[in-house]
This record gives C-alpha cells, structure tokens and sequence, in this order.
C-alpha cells in the first residue's frame, strides 16, 4: 500500500467534521449566546411578540416577508444560570459515583474468579454476562419497575414473611439500582479482558516467595488489573452521570438529573437550546475531566480497552 | 470450605441479573392485564404485539434504518481505516483521537448536538436524520474494528503480489481485502446491532413521523399497563440468547479444529 491510499479517508473526514466537530461546535456556540427576536422594523419583541407575529402573517396566508428576524448575542447568563441547577447536577454526580462503587465491588470478584476458569467455562460465563446488555436497554430498566412497584413482587415476596410494604419505586435507591443493573456488565467486561492476561504463575510467584492472599491481591493482582479498573470506571460512570432514562422510569418525576435537565430543554415544553446546550456543555467538560483523571490510574499506558 | 461463598455469590449475581428479565417473560404468559396478579396462561399478547400497527412500523423502520446504517458505515470506515493506516504518525493520531470522541462523548451530548446541527440547517427530523445520525455514531466502531486487522497483516504478502505482476488494484483485491475481512464483518455487526439497540441518539433526532422500535417501547412504558411489551422482551431475549449461543458454539468448534491442526 502507499502514500496515496490515504486520501481514501478523505470521506469520513468530511463526515466527520460535519456530524461530529460541527455540532459541538453548535453546542458552544448555543451556550454563550441567546436568541433575540426583531421584527421587519429592528423593534426588539418578547416570545409572545414573536408568536403573535408569526400567527398573523401566516392567517394573512404568508404575505409579504417572514415578520420576525432572529439574532445571536454574546452572553455569559447560560453558563451562570446552570449554577442554579447544581443540586441537581451534584446529585447525579453522587448517585452514579454511588453505582459506580456498587459495581467495582460487584464486578472485581467476579471478574477475578472467572479468569480463573478453564477457558470454555470463562466462555460460558462471560456469555451470560453478556446477555442482558444486549437485551434493550428500556426492556431492561422496565423489568425493575414491575418489580419495585407498591405492589410489585418484591413487596409481595416480603409481604409473606410480614414485612412492608416498602416505597421502592421514585426513590433515589431505585435510580441507583437501575444504574447498577443496566451498567454492571460494562464493569465486568474490561475487568475480565484484563485479568485473563494475568499469568497464573506471576500469583504463585508472589505466593512462593511469602506473601498471604492480602498481599497477593494487594502486591500483584490490583497493581495488574488497574487498566481494567481505569475503563470499567469510565465505562460505567459515564452513561450512569449523563443518563436521564433511569430516572425517568425508576425516580418518577422528582429525582432529576442532569440528563433530564438537558432534555428538558430539547424536548420538552421550555424549550430553551441556549440553557439545554451550557449544561451539555457543563457536562461534556466534566465528562472528559474524569475520563483524564481515570487514566491516570492506568499509569503504564498500556493498550487501551475499551472493549 | 473456598467452595460454598463462591457459589453463593455467583447465584446472588446471575440471579440479580436475570430474575427481573424472568418476571417479564413469565408475566408475558399472564391472562391479567396487571402486572402483580397471575390469572391464567395465554398467548394473547403475542398475538396482539404482531397485530399491532405502530410497532411492526416501528420494527420496519428500525431495520431498515440499521441496514442502510450500518452497510454505509462500514464502506465509509473501511475506507478510512486503509486512509488512516497509511497516514503519517502525527496525522493518525489526531485523527484517532477524534474518532474516540463519539465513543467517550455521552450519549445525551451527541443526541443534541445532532438535533441542534439539522435545526440549524432547517433539516426536518425523520428518517433521513435518523440515518445519518446512526452512520455517525456507527462509524468509529467499524474503524476500531478495521484498524487492527491491517495492523497484524503482514505488509510483505502485498508487496510480494505485487512483485509477482499483481497491479495494485489486483494486489488490494486479492491480499488485503481477504485479510481484514474478519474485521469488516465484525464491523458491521456491531454496526447493526448498536443501531438496532440505539435509543438516546434516536430520541432526539427522530421526528414525530418516524419511530424506531427503541422509541416506541419508551413511550409504551410511559403508560400505566402494557403487557405487549411483556411478549416483545421475551421475544428479544429468546432471539439474543439463540444469536450469543450460535456464536459460542462456533467459536468453541473453531478453537478445537485449530488445536487439532497443531
């Protein structure tokens, strides 16, 4: 092959900087202006102003010019205004750190005793954890509600022995749980890939020249698997901070989170891009913070697994 | 005495992981409406999931949009996989960086970002959208999946074809192209499969017109009582379980005749 083949990247270079680059772009630019909305004259309107405008010309069947004209102005008031969101940001940062935590400690184990195996009981096995992440996602978290439900099976399997009812569903445990769910897999699957490289014989080694089973794990095995830890961390706590499905389902309409804010803004009825796109950006920027403090754990840079 | 915690923990995972989707499928066999009481088995729901209109739009729409997808995708990545592995070092890793931006953006981000970008270029949301938006999100996967498949090729056997009176479109037909094969399909695949499950990005880039299957099960949990949905998750998990063990059991074969050949 030769230089010259290298121009057939040429098409996804455009694609790319058009459907990726350019949006983000969009984003920024969204969140540090606001639409202000003139008439034909240059006089300043109100949304109302604006609405009442546009139903008159279209009731005059679309005489003349499009009545309102819309400008962008530089302004900082987007990305001040999150500031008033952020015990809704801060706790989604908590709740999905929350699951996060849940699944190393779930998942580390797991990982660690399934490498273990003979290779196609590993096969077996990690088939199994697999399955439900490809399962969707909705069908996934929609499984939990008839669960928790008041009157759901949980509360009816604890009602045999007495207990309860509990208020499980709209709570933030239920958002929690949901995250750790829908998310436990993309733990275990980085850990997994990790560990199986891990020789049986570095771990006797450690064991042969005197360390018990705490330092083998501490000494060795931890020291091994940090790549793993590195992307299983990011793997889950990424769609667990930005996802606003969870809540949706399982927190009812009062435990918020930030994607819920976002989509507030797209979709639902203040609609406000300016905001919705200073919080994407808020959050995009944290995103990548914690992606580049998480690689640092992983100090060797080995090859990067992200599956 | 190591035996009985390991096996504890092991049942307490799987069964964390599977008993909600058993409730489901159990529930999809359920003559009550309610989710909570058990009346008496039936098929009904089946039945009525296939006579209903809006989903078996909904599942039409969203294969075809994976097909279109992921076959552009995996032209368009192939393509740029063979450009990146040519380039110079600095240029492939700017350019690799930028394409791990989709994979490490969340979900939510890309989704609005998107519906700003075809809002702003007065694009209608529909289907069209729905189409780029899932080659976009599509494309770094077949790239990952490409890229490693000409890394190990070894770059003599082209050279030698091409020594051997291969011009260089015969010598990329008949070495190259066989050899990232694997890593075409695979690409693909994942494509498909991504653009199936896809329900974020789709979400806000999807009109009112057209609906892919994920949006129609979201606005379906959105009501109070839906058993179809019931009878569509045991449906989908009947066919992933049969798709993961085919490839398993293949896999398994494929690794016991190449013990053999050694």
């Amino acid at each position: 092959m030769n230089r010259r083949s290298r121009y057939s990247a040429f098409p996804y270079l455009l694609w790319m900087s058009v459907f990726i680059i350019v949006p983000l772009i969009l984003i920024l630019v969204f969140a540090f202006t606001t639409t202000v909305k003139f008439d034909n004259t240059g006089n300043r309107l109100t949304n109302d102003q604006a609405a009442e405008l546009i139903a008159d010309w279209e009731a005059s069947g679309k005489a003349g010019d499009f009545p309102v004209k819309e400008k962008f102005y530089f302004t900082f008031d987007n990305i001040i205004q999150v500031g008033n969101y952020s015990s809704t940001l801060i706790n989604s940062v908590i709740l999905a750190s929350i699951a996060t935590v849940i699944c190393l400690f779930l998942g580390y184990p797991f990982a660690y005793m399934v490498s273990r195996m003979r290779v196609s009981r590993q096969k077996i096995m990690i088939m199994f954890i697999m399955l439900p992440m490809w399962m969707n996602f909705l069908l996934r978290t929609y499984a939990w509600m008839t669960l928790l439900e008041k009157n759901g099976w949980i509360n009816r399997f604890l009602e045999l022995f007495g207990i309860g009812p509990f208020e499980m569903i709209n709570t933030q445990g239920a958002v929690v749980l949901g995250m750790i769910y829908n998310f436990l897999p993309y733990m275990i699957l980085p850990l997994y890939s990790v560990m199986t490289k891990i020789d049986d014989h570095t771990i006797e080694a450690a064991y042969d020249l005197g360390a018990n089973r705490v330092k083998a794990l501490t000494k060795v095995i931890l020291p091994l698997s940090m790549p793993g830890i590195a992307s299983g961390i990011t793997m889950v706590f990424v769609p667990a901070v930005s996802t606003f499905i969870i809540s949706k389902l399982l927190g009812g309409g009062t435990n918020m989170l930030i994607g819920d804010l976002i989509e507030l803004q797209f979709l639902g009825n203040t609609y406000n891009p300016h905001l919705g796109s200073a919080i994407s950006l808020v959050l995009l920027v944290f995103v990548l913070l914690c992606i580049s403090v998480t690689n640092q754990l992983d100090s060797d840079k080995t090859e990067g697994v992200l599956l | 005495m190591k035996k009985l915690p390991s096996r504890v923990y092991y049942i307490f995972l799987f069964g964390f992981l599977y008993i909600p989707i058993f409730v489901l499928i159990a529930n999809s066999f359920n003559a009550s409406k309610s989710r909570n009481v058990w009346t008496g088995f039936t098929f009904d729901w089946y039945v009525k999931l296939f006579n209903d209109a809006d989903i078996m739009s909904a599942l039409a729409n969203t294969i075809i949009i994976a097909l279109i997808a992921s076959t552009v995708a995996t032209v368009l990545g192939t393509a740029a996989a063979i450009g990146i592995f040519n380039m110079k070092n600095t240029a492939r890793t700017v350019i690799m960086n930028a394409t791990y931006l989709p994979i490490i953006n969340p979900e939510i981000v890309t989704g609005v970002s998107l519906m700003l970008l075809f809002v702003f270029l007065k694009i209608n949301l529909g289907f069209l959208t729905l189409i780029l938006s899932h080659i976009t999100f599509c494309l770094p996967y077949v790239i990952l999946c490409v890229l490693p498949k000409l890394r190990q090729m070894d770059i003599h056997l082209y050279e030698a074809a091409m020594d051997l009176g291969c011009n260089r479109r015969q010598a990329f037909r008949k070495v190259v192209i066989p050899e990232i094969t694997t890593g075409i399909i695979t690409g693909f695949l994942m494509s498909l499969t991504y653009s199936i499950d896809d329900f974020v990005i789709s979400y806000f880039t999807s009109g009112p017109t057209s609906q892919t299957l994920p949006i129609t099960i979201f606005s379906m949990t959105r009501r109070k009582v839906s058993p179809k949905l019931n009878a569509l998750s045991a449906i989908i998990f009947v066919i992933v379980l049969a798709v993961l063990l085919v490839m398993n059991v293949r896999e398994i074969k494929a690794s016991k005749k190449n013990k053999n050949r050694r």
